[in-house]
C-alpha cells in the first residue's frame, strides 16, 4: 500500500476577531516563474539563494518612463543612476535604451567608462569628487555638478592648468515642502547661497555655468514636491540669465520617484499611495512651461533609479529549517539574510511561495541565516507549513540591494538575468573565499604554518 | 493533562472544555495527539508517522518534538 502524502503537524489556537490564522488561506501569493522561466528550474540549475532580474521588465519600465516625459516635453534625457544598481548588465540595458550615466563617485565614474560610456555621456554628481577624478572628468567632457565652494576652486585650478574654459553645473537645494529637506547637498536657493555660487563662478572667469541640478529626496510620494522643485529651478535659471552672462542649457531635476514597494508604517498598499510616472512627468513638465521665459527650452535630465529597476528584481531564497518560538509563532530560517536586503530597513516586501501549499496557515517569522537577532526579513506573515527546500520569492528588490548589500559571514549569491528571449545569464557570480581575502595580507610573524 | 480532555472532530476542530479555548489541527496533528493520549513515546509516534506517510522517521521525530513545544506553549501539556 502506498503511503499518504505528509503534511507537517500544525495546531493553531483560534483567536477571536478576524484572524486568518488556523484556516487555509483562501488565496496564497504564488509566483512560479520570472520572465517566463520556472523558479524551480533556476534554483535547480544555479542554486539558492539567487537574485534574479528580468530584462524585459527593465526595458519596458524605461520605455514607459521615457514616453511619459518625451510626450510632454521636447528635450528629455535620462541618466541611469549607477548607485541604484551598478551591475554591468543592468547599466548596459539602460544604456542600450538610450540613458546616459549618472555617477556619484570616482568609482562609479570608472565603472561607467569601463563599460564604454564616453565622458560626455556621464553626469558626475556627489559631495566629494577627488581632484584626480575631477581632472579626468574635465578632460573627458563629463557634466560636472558642483556641490561645494571648494569644488569651484578645484575646477578653476584644473581649468587654468588645462588652459580651457570648463562648462559646469551647480547643484541646488531648496524647500519643496518635503521634510527632511535635503539641504546638505549643493547650494541653497532661498538663502541666496546659490546665487552667490553663480557670482563666484562668474568672478573666477574660467568656468562657464551651463546647467542646474537638484535632487530633493528619495521615495517621494508627492508629485507636487517636484512641481515646486522644478518651478524654483526654472525661476532660478531665469534669475541667473538676467543677473549673469551665463546661459543655462539644461536642468537636471534628479530622481527619487517611488517604486511599487510598501514602506513600513504606511498602511495602504503601494497601488494606492505610489503616484504613476505620468503624475511625476506632469508635475515636472508643467512647472517648466509655467515658469519659462521665451521660447528656448533647456534640456531636461532625469536621474530616476529606483522607479526603473526596483520591480524588475527578485530574491529567491529557500527554507533551511523551522522551529516554534516561545511566543508560539513559527520561525523559518531561510538561506538569504538582511545583509543582502539593505532595503529591508524601510520596506515590507512582497513574499510569495513558488507553488500552492495545502494546509492551515500559521503566524510566522522569516529569519535569515545570520548569527544576529536583527536578521528578520518578515516578522509577521501567515504561511502554510513549509519544509526544508521550499522556496520564497522576495520582491521588489532591484534597487539598492546589489549596491548596498554587505558581505558578512557568508558569500554573496549569484545574480541572474532572465533575458528577453527566455534564456538565462549569470550577471554576477557567487563569491568564494578568494574574493574576500584578495586584499588581505598576513604579516610573516603571524603565519600559522 | 489538558490534552486528554481535548474534544477533536474529524475536521480538526478542537475544543478544550477546561478553558473554553478552541484550536484547529491538521490530519498529522490529530494523529500525533491521538497517539500521545495513548501514552506512546515520541520515537514510536515518529515511527508510526513514517509508516503511514511519505516522511522519514528522523524528520517525523523532529516534527513531533516541535509539535510538543507548541502544545506546551498552549498549556495543553506540561
Amino acid at each position: 500500500m502506498s503511503k499518504k502524502e505528509y503534511e507537517k503537524p500544525v495546531i493553531i489556537r483560534v483567536e477571536s476577531g478576524f484572524s486568518k490564522a488556523g484556516v487555509p488561506l483562501p488565496k496564497q501569493r504564488v509566483r512560479k516563474s520570472i520572465g517566463g522561466v520556472s523558479i524551480n528550474e533556476l534554483v535547480n540549475k544555479y542554486g539558492s539563494p539567487l537574485f534574479v532580474f528580468e530584462e524585459k521588465s527593465i526595458r519596458e519600465r524605461y520605455k514607459r518612463a521615457y514616453e511619459a516625459f518625451s510626450t510632454r516635453y521636447p528635450n528629455v534625457e535620462f541618466g541611469w543612476s549607477y548607485k541604484t544598481n551598478y551591475l554591468k548588465a543592468i547599466c548596459a540595458v539602460f544604456h542600450q535604451e538610450g540613458a546616459i550615466a549618472e555617477v556619484v563617485s570616482e568609482f562609479e565614474y570608472q565603472k561607467a567608462r569601463e563599460l564604454g560610456i564616453e565622458g560626455k555621456d556621464i553626469i558626475y554628481n556627489g559631495p566629494y569628487k577627488p581632484y584626480d577624478s575631477l581632472m579626468r572628468a574635465v578632460k573627458e567632457g563629463a557634466k560636472i555638478h558642483i556641490d561645494t565652494f571648494e569644488e569651484i576652486n578645484d575646477l578653476e585650478r584644473i581649468a587654468k592648468e588645462l588652459k580651457k574654459e570648463v562648462p559646469v553645473a551647480i547643484r541646488l537645494n531648496m524647500d519643496t515642502g518635503v521634510y527632511p529637506q535635503w539641504s546638505r547637498f549643493g547650494f541653497n536657493i532661498e538663502s541666496g547661497q546659490a546665487m552667490d555660487a553663480v557670482k563666484r563662478i562668474e568672478a573666477g572667469g574660467v568656468l562657464r555655468l551651463n546647467g542646474l541640478h537638484a535632487h530633493i529626496g528619495t521615495f517621494m510620494l508627492d508629485p507636487h514636491a517636484y512641481y515646486v522643485e522644478t518651478s524654483k529651478m526654472v525661476q532660478f535659471m531665469n534669475s541667473v540669465e538676467t543677473k549673469s552672462g551665463f546661459s543655462i542649457e539644461y536642468i537636471d531635476v534628479g530622481g527619487g520617484f517611488a517604486s511599487k514597494n510598501r514602506l513600513k508604517g504606511i498602511y495602504q498598499p503601494p497601488e494606492i499611495v505610489v503616484p504613476s510616472i505620468d503624475d511625476y512627468a506632469e508635475a515636472i513638465t508643467s512647472a517648466i512651461y509655467e515658469n519659462i521665459h521665451g521660447n528656448r527650452y533647456p534640456k531636461l535630465y532625469l536621474e530616476t533609479g529606483r522607479h526603473l529597476i526596483d520591480e524588475a528584481g527578485y530574491l529567491v531564497t529557500s527554507v533551511v529549517a523551522s522551529k516554534t518560538l516561545p511566543d508560539s509563532r513559527r520561525s523559518y530560517i531561510v538561506d538569504a539574510g538582511v545583509n543582502l536586503l539593505y532595503t529591508y530597513f524601510w520596506y515590507k516586501f512582497n513574499i510569495e511561495l513558488t507553488e500552492e501549499k495545502s494546509g492551515i496557515s500559521e503566524p510566522s517569522v522569516i529569519n535569515g541565516p545570520l548569527c544576529m537577532n536583527i536578521d528578520v526579513i518578515e516578522d509577521s506573515i501567515l504561511l502554510p507549513r513549509l519544509k526544508r527546500g521550499d522556496m520564497l520569492v522576495i520582491s521588489p528588490v532591484g534597487a539598492y540591494n546589489v549596491t548596498q548589500w554587505m558581505q558578512f559571514i557568508r558569500y554573496r549569491p549569484r545574480v541572474l538575468m532572465v533575458m528577453e528571449d527566455g534564456s538565462v545569464e549569470i550577471i554576477r557570480e557567487s563569491e568564494d573565499l578568494s574574493d574576500i581575502e584578495r586584499r588581505e595580507k598576513l604579516p610573516k610573524k603571524l603565519e600559522i604554518r | 493533562m489538558r490534552l486528554e480532555n481535548l474534544a477533536i472532530n474529524k475536521n480538526g476542530f478542537a475544543f478544550d472544555p477546561t478553558t473554553g479555548e478552541t484550536f484547529t489541527l491538521n490530519e498529522t496533528a490529530i494523529k500525533i495527539v491521538e497517539l500521545m493520549v495513548k501514552g506512546e513515546s515520541e520515537k514510536s509516534i515518529a515511527q508510526k508517522l513514517s509508516e503511514e506517510f511519505e516522511v522519514s522517521s528522523q524528520e517525523a521525530f523532529n516534527d513531533v518534538l516541535d509539535f510538543k513545544e507548541r502544545l506546551k506553549l498552549y498549556g495543553l501539556i506540561s
